[in-house]
């Protein structure tokens, strides 16, 4: 209820950015890093991962806060890759067919998910994270167990010694970038990635019409209060259970738009760090659990990246060990998490007491 | 009236909350067009039979209910409000069903929003049509003009002053279009005398054209004003069911407590000194919106009652809420000759100023926590009261005092529970209201800030917070200052009353003052 535009409200609430704006202000000068360079790594990165931090967005619309069921969307653009490789396929032909094969596993890994955080609500990102731990053993077991034996795999470069399981990275190299390449142009010496970047926009653009419709506006009732929007008759498990499918069918997308960028894939790791770093880097956006835009999604990949991009550099040369900056990458991404959420939490927590004595607005 | 079968008929209801008897035997019919009023002391029962009605989740989770109800002669048993809803029922709750990030609009239109045709639609169905903005804030305007108000449509609802609220959430209910019954619980209490005629007017034109409704007020002139009928509620029993032109306030409220009811008045003490510059309000400024002070000026006597009265809109209520810390105010106020930093709650309730606002249904109440966490809790937070020190580092509520504490207020209040350990959500509309005022005065504060203090509740209950009121006034020589939108109150218990007009007071009269002299004030002449 205070005045929101003050500039000390703006301050506060995009503490978290401009922490680590400072914090970039200062790494990038000691890391002795070209500004061209960073552009160019920007650029790439931005392209790389935008996506799959985007998927974030629909569930906080939701009210179901910050939430691990991409890991699922993820894996599944994942299968879809190991078995495109498996069939020979290239190009772009390769990358639809992988979208393809991976739409409809999204779907059933989103509803069965949306499913389990209906009966847990309110403790969404806990439980999804719980959830995305069971369905990676589900994963290993489907890529170490099944394909090659039950599956048939033909390829046998992919397979593991022993004759069945993937093995445990494999190069693409007919996939690789065919859709940063496929359209892009060249500003001072740096490759923009121009379809990859458009296909981001169309995603941007489906988020933002997607809030102009009656389902987007449903949804955020159901995120602000569902007591009051299962009252109005509007059904507010399934409006859940969809933005959990949305999250894992842009998920997927994007970890298959991640692979084609990174040209390789660690078939048993890639997706395991995705739900970490998006989350860290929606945060690092400024997005809380219960705000997320667009512009957040930016912001965050671009600030959290910088900081990997420099960190090791600016360690090695302040203190003379590259190490150090490697330990900070990893402390960044999981303390970004604790501190933001404490942030919030502490933010939270002084804003209820004021209201709680004064008898204004508690929700609940 | 008519032999036809009724639109309405609920027959032999009855409710237990975990082995709690709250509705008994309860036979009640609606015919169409008519205006029924419900009528009953705090906790008789009013809310829970119409939440039966209207099939409130809170039934279902505990335990459903006995009995019948019919809908134009067919047994219905609505397991959900939509249900309801779809079967042409509305209901104007209580406590607020509004989304308070949501604006005006979106409220009233919630679930059934205008939306244009998008060609997604031929695959995903009707649910990706996009929404048509533009035409229901149109309507919002229209009907929210209907009822004698001015509400933006965009202003989100968290941010109303608490009779926009009240009306967003009638504007939501009178704008259906295949309405039969529609329920209002208290839909006045927070409004003045004219927002409440402007609203009566409403329903009954609603009436005539042939919806049933059925009217819940403490307010027992206005249920004689526009009821065809009364049904009188005690402890859960149909102890009368009257045409209102057989029935007057006295006879009305008399079955309502089950005994007589006199008159009150207090008499008026100068118990107060004329310290000059005990609190002084110099040029506020309150950005409230629907309440807004302009540059508003106030000398307030130690140990006084200063009313506050006014019409709706002209920024009475600005004057706590800005002061208090829950609205951006300027300006300057001065406690005892200290200056008072202003827009910080915590530093006001530091200086002894405490607040018993008019928005109780946004609720700070604990509404899942007991009484007695809630009357404790401020106590704890600004004082540090109630909590036990161990090894002279942990804080520990202290459980006995506080219950100690509680049972006291639950008797001086009356407040009608099964124990201090009850959830505060568990009581009815009056009660909750009572347990805000006894957090209130345990912080025994030097100032307090009593904005519609009576809300909701009953009439034999209302003198009994009054005389509360006026003893700590007396014994505790707390300065009070009063909110209230019924001059009758007001005039009843304060000492002095100040008239706000446009944002600024119009002028200061003692509560003997004739009733016409107030009203000129009102109107700023
Ligand atoms: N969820 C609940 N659990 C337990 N008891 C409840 C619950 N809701 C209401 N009650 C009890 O039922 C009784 C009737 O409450 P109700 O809200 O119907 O009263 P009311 O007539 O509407 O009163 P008011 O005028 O104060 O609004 C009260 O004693 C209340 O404590
Ligand atoms: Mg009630």
């Amino acid at each position: 209820m205070k005045p929101k535009y003050s500039l000390k409200g703006a301050l506060i609430s995009n503490l978290v950015p401009i922490v680590f704006l400072m914090f970039a202000a200062f790494a990038v000068p000691m890391s002795g890093l070209s500004i061209p360079y960073l552009l160019h790594e920007m650029i790439s990165r931005l392209a790389r991962d935008s996506l799959l931090v985007l998927s974030l967005v629909i569930p906080v619309l939701a009210g179901m806060g910050l939430n691990f069921g991409m890991v699922l969307g993820a894996m599944a653009g994942q299968i879809g890759m190991v078995l495109v490789v498996d069939w020979g396929l290239g190009g772009m032909p390769a990358l639809l067919v992988a979208a393809l094969l991976g739409t409809p596993i999204s779907i059933g890994l989103g509803y069965f998910c949306g499913y389990i955080l209906n009966l847990a609500k309110g403790r969404e990102m806990v439980t999804s994270y719980i959830i995305g731990f069971f369905m990676n053993g589900a994963y290993q077991f489907l890529l170490l167990y099944c394909m090659g034996s039950i599956i048939p795999i033909t390829n046998p470069e992919l397979l593991l010694s022993r004759g069945y399981g993937i093995r445990n990275s494999m190069d693409l190299p007919n996939i690789r970038q065919v859709l940063d390449r496929l359209v892009s142009v060249e500003v001072f010496g740096m490759d923009i990635p121009i379809l990859t970047f458009a296909v981001i926009a169309v995603f941007c653009l489906l988020i933002v019409w997607f809030k102009t419709t009656k389902i987007g506006q449903d949804m955020r009732a159901v995120g602000r209060n569902r007591a009051v929007a299962n009252g109005a008759g509007i059904p507010v498990e399934k409006t859940r259970i969809l933005a959990i499918i949305i999250s894992t069918l842009i998920a997927c997308y994007g970890q298959i738009v991640s692979l084609q960028n990174l040209g390789t894939i660690n078939t048993y790791n890639s997706h395991e760090q995705v739900g970490i770093f998006s989350i860290a880097a929606l945060l690092v956006g400024g997005a809380t659990a219960e705000n997320a835009s667009i512009a957040n999604v930016f912001v965050g990949v671009f600030l959290f990246h910088l900081m990997f991009v420099v960190s090791p550099m600016a360690g090695k040369n302040l203190i003379g060990d590259a190490q150090l900056g490697e330990y900070f990458r990893v402390f960044v991404s999981y303390g970004i998490i604790a501190v933001s959420l404490l942030l919030h939490a502490w933010k939270k927590r002084h804003e209820m007491l004021e209201r709680r004595l004064l008898e204004n607005d508690g929700k609940e | 009236m008519t032999n036809e079968k009724p639109l309405l008929s609920m027959k032999g209801i009855q409710k237990d909350f975990l082995g709690n008897r709250v509705l008994e035997d309860i036979n009640l019919d609606l015919a169409q067009g008519e205006i029924l009023g419900l009528v009953g002391e705090n906790g008789a029962g009013k809310t829970t039979l119409m939440n039966i009605l209207f099939g409130m989740p809170v039934i279902q989770q505990t335990g459903g209910y006995k009995g019948t109800i019919a809908l134009d002669g067919e047994e219905v048993r609505f397991s959900n409000p939509n249900a309801a809803l779809m079967a042409g029922i509305g209901m104007v709750h209580q406590e607020f069903f509004l989304i308070p990030d949501f604006s005006a609009t979106e409220n009233i239109f919630l679930n059934r929003e205008v939306t244009r045709y998008s060609l997604l639609v031929e695959i995903f169905g009707d649910r990706l049509r996009t929404l048509d903005k533009a035409a229901m804030n149109e309507r919002v305007v229209q009907v929210i003009k209907e009822l004698g108000v001015n509400i933006n449509p965009d202003t989100l609802v968290s941010e109303m002053p608490v009779s926009y609220k009240q009306f967003t959430e009638i504007a939501r209910e009178i704008d259906r279009a295949k309405i039969k019954i529609l329920v209002v619980d208290e839909p006045t209490a927070v409004l003045t005398e004219t927002e409440a005629e402007a609203l009566l007017a409403v329903l009954k034109r609603l009436a005539a054209k042939g919806v049933g409704i059925i009217f819940i007020s403490h307010r027992l002139h206005e249920i004689l004003n526009i009821c065809d009928r009364i049904v009188v509620l005690r402890d859960g029993k149909l102890i009368k069911d009257i045409s209102s032109g057989q029935s007057d306030v006295k006879s009305i409220a008399s079955w309502m407590v089950g005994h007589e009811i006199g008159d009150f008045a207090f008499h008026h003490t100068e118990n107060h000194r004329k310290t000059e510059n005990f609190l002084s309000i110099d040029h506020l400024k309150v950005l409230m919106p629907g309440e807004a002070v302009k540059d508003l000026c106030l000398q307030v006597h130690e140990g006084e009652i200063l009313g506050i009265g006014g019409l709706a809109g002209q920024g009475k209520l600005g004057i706590a809420n800005g002061i208090m810390g829950l609205f951006p105010a300027e300006g300057s106020v001065t406690l005892k000759g200290k200056s008072l930093k202003l827009n910080s709650p915590l530093d006001a309730f530091r200086a002894g100023m405490a607040f018993i606002s008019e928005d109780r249904r946004g609720i700070g109440l604990l509404l899942t926590q007991s009484i007695g966490l809630n009357i404790a809790f401020p106590l704890m937070q600004v004082k540090g009261g109630l909590l036990k020190k161990i090894a002279g580092l942990f804080t520990w509520e202290d459980k006995k005092k506080i219950r100690e504490i509680t049972s006291s207020y639950i008797e001086r209040l009356d407040i009608k529970c099964t124990g201090p350990d009850q959830s505060v959500m568990e009581l009815s509309g009056g009660n909750q209201q009572k347990v805000c005022v006894a957090k209130v005065l345990a912080l025994s504060p030097q100032i307090l800030f009593a904005s519609e203090p009576t809300r909701g509740i009953d009439i034999g209950a209302k003198h009994l917070v009054l005389s509360v009121l006026r003893e700590i006034n007396e014994k505790e020589g707390t300065t009070i200052i009063m909110t209230s939108s019924e001059l009758g109150e007001l005039r009843s218990i304060c000492d002095r009353i100040a008239i706000v007009n446009e944002g600024k007071i119009a002028g200061i009269l003692p509560a003997e003052a004739p009733v016409e002299d107030f009203g000129l004030l009102m109107l700023g002449e």
